[in-house]
């Protein structure tokens, strides 16, 4: 094969564009910028930490089954280590997003890595209610049974029946778990094909910084 | 088991009925209040708590 035939290979050409946009240093730096140095950054990665817990525990609840997070201690604790690991996720991805918004992290074409972070969030949402409507007890009942006249009004009923206790099932072990992971996935690839938004300018004039 | 179930039920009880604080037709779970407090003071933590390890300089930027 000739090389201007290998330069037309899409293989070729698709491998070019990711190693410029992305190569191994910017995609794992050695070194950070010196204001990155704060408490404020570490809950991206919390968040990163307990979605690993989250999946971690949801992939031995989902091996086990129903009967036995529902029957057995092991299966009650592993059960609660799911649970707690969402509040943690949740929390942390709050505080994250509070950080993000106060640093108005979208500057400088950051606008997609918020987003993402956006869409992130409300996958996360759907990803828990459904988790709550499958637990299979009275409480995922009294959840499902308020929140159908909810979904009905908007017409989504149809082709989402939160009553529908296999559906619930498969949307939270199967669809969302794929949608909360790639969004993730695109989201820090996007923060670090950008790199850290750089703090605000310091406009005090004539102001002599300790 | 049953002693430590009914001091754990005691202490934190979560098999009765929630709490909530309402102020006309606003309505709020103590423990959703509780986590939304403790969210906040974790941001304000996370915004003056030093971060170990960083190096601050005197007399110029960092
Ligand atoms: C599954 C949920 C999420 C995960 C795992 C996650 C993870 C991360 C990580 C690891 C970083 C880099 C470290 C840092 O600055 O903390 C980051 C940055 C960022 N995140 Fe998230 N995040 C999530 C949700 C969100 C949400 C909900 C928003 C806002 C709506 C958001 C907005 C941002 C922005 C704008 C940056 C870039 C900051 C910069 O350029 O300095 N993220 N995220």
């Amino acid at each position: 094969m000739s090389t201007t035939e290998i330069d037309r290979q899409w293989t070729t050409k698709f491998r070019r564009r990711l190693t410029t946009a992305l190569p191994s240093e910017k995609l794992l730096p050695d070194t950070q910028p010196s204001y990155v140095a704060s408490w404020i950054y570490v809950f991206g990665v919390a968040t990163l930490s307990s979605m690993m817990v989250v999946i971690g525990t949801g992939c031995i609840l989902a091996i086990m089954g129903p009967l036995w997070w529902h029957e057995s201690s092991v299966g009650h604790f592993v059960n609660s280590l799911h649970l707690w690991s969402v509040e943690v996720f949740f929390f942390a991805m709050v505080v994250h997003l509070w950080g993000k918004f106060f640093m108005a992290a979208w500057r400088g074409k950051r606008q997609l890595v918020w987003m993402t972070g956006v869409v992130t969030f409300l996958a996360s949402v759907a990803t828990a209610f459904t988790g709550y409507v499958s637990q299979t007890n009275f409480d995922s009942q009294w959840i499902s049974t308020q929140a159908k006249d909810g979904i009905n009004a908007t017409g989504g009923g149809a082709f989402f029946n939160v009553l529908n206790t296999g559906q619930m099932f498969m949307w939270h072990i199967v669809l969302m778990p794929i949608a909360a992971v790639v969004l993730t996935g695109l989201h820090i690839l996007l923060v670090r094909y950008r790199g850290v938004v750089p703090p605000f300018e310091d406009t005090s004039a004539g102001k002599v910084r300790a | 088991m049953a002693a430590i179930y009914s001091l754990f039920d005691a202490l934190l009880p979560l098999t009765s009925p929630g709490h909530y604080i309402q102020w006309h037709w606003i309505q709020i779970s103590v423990a959703n209040l509780i986590v939304i407090i403790l969210m906040i003071a974790t941001f304000i933590a996370a915004l003056v708590v030093p971060f170990p390890g960083r190096r601050r300089r005197r007399g110029g930027d960092e």
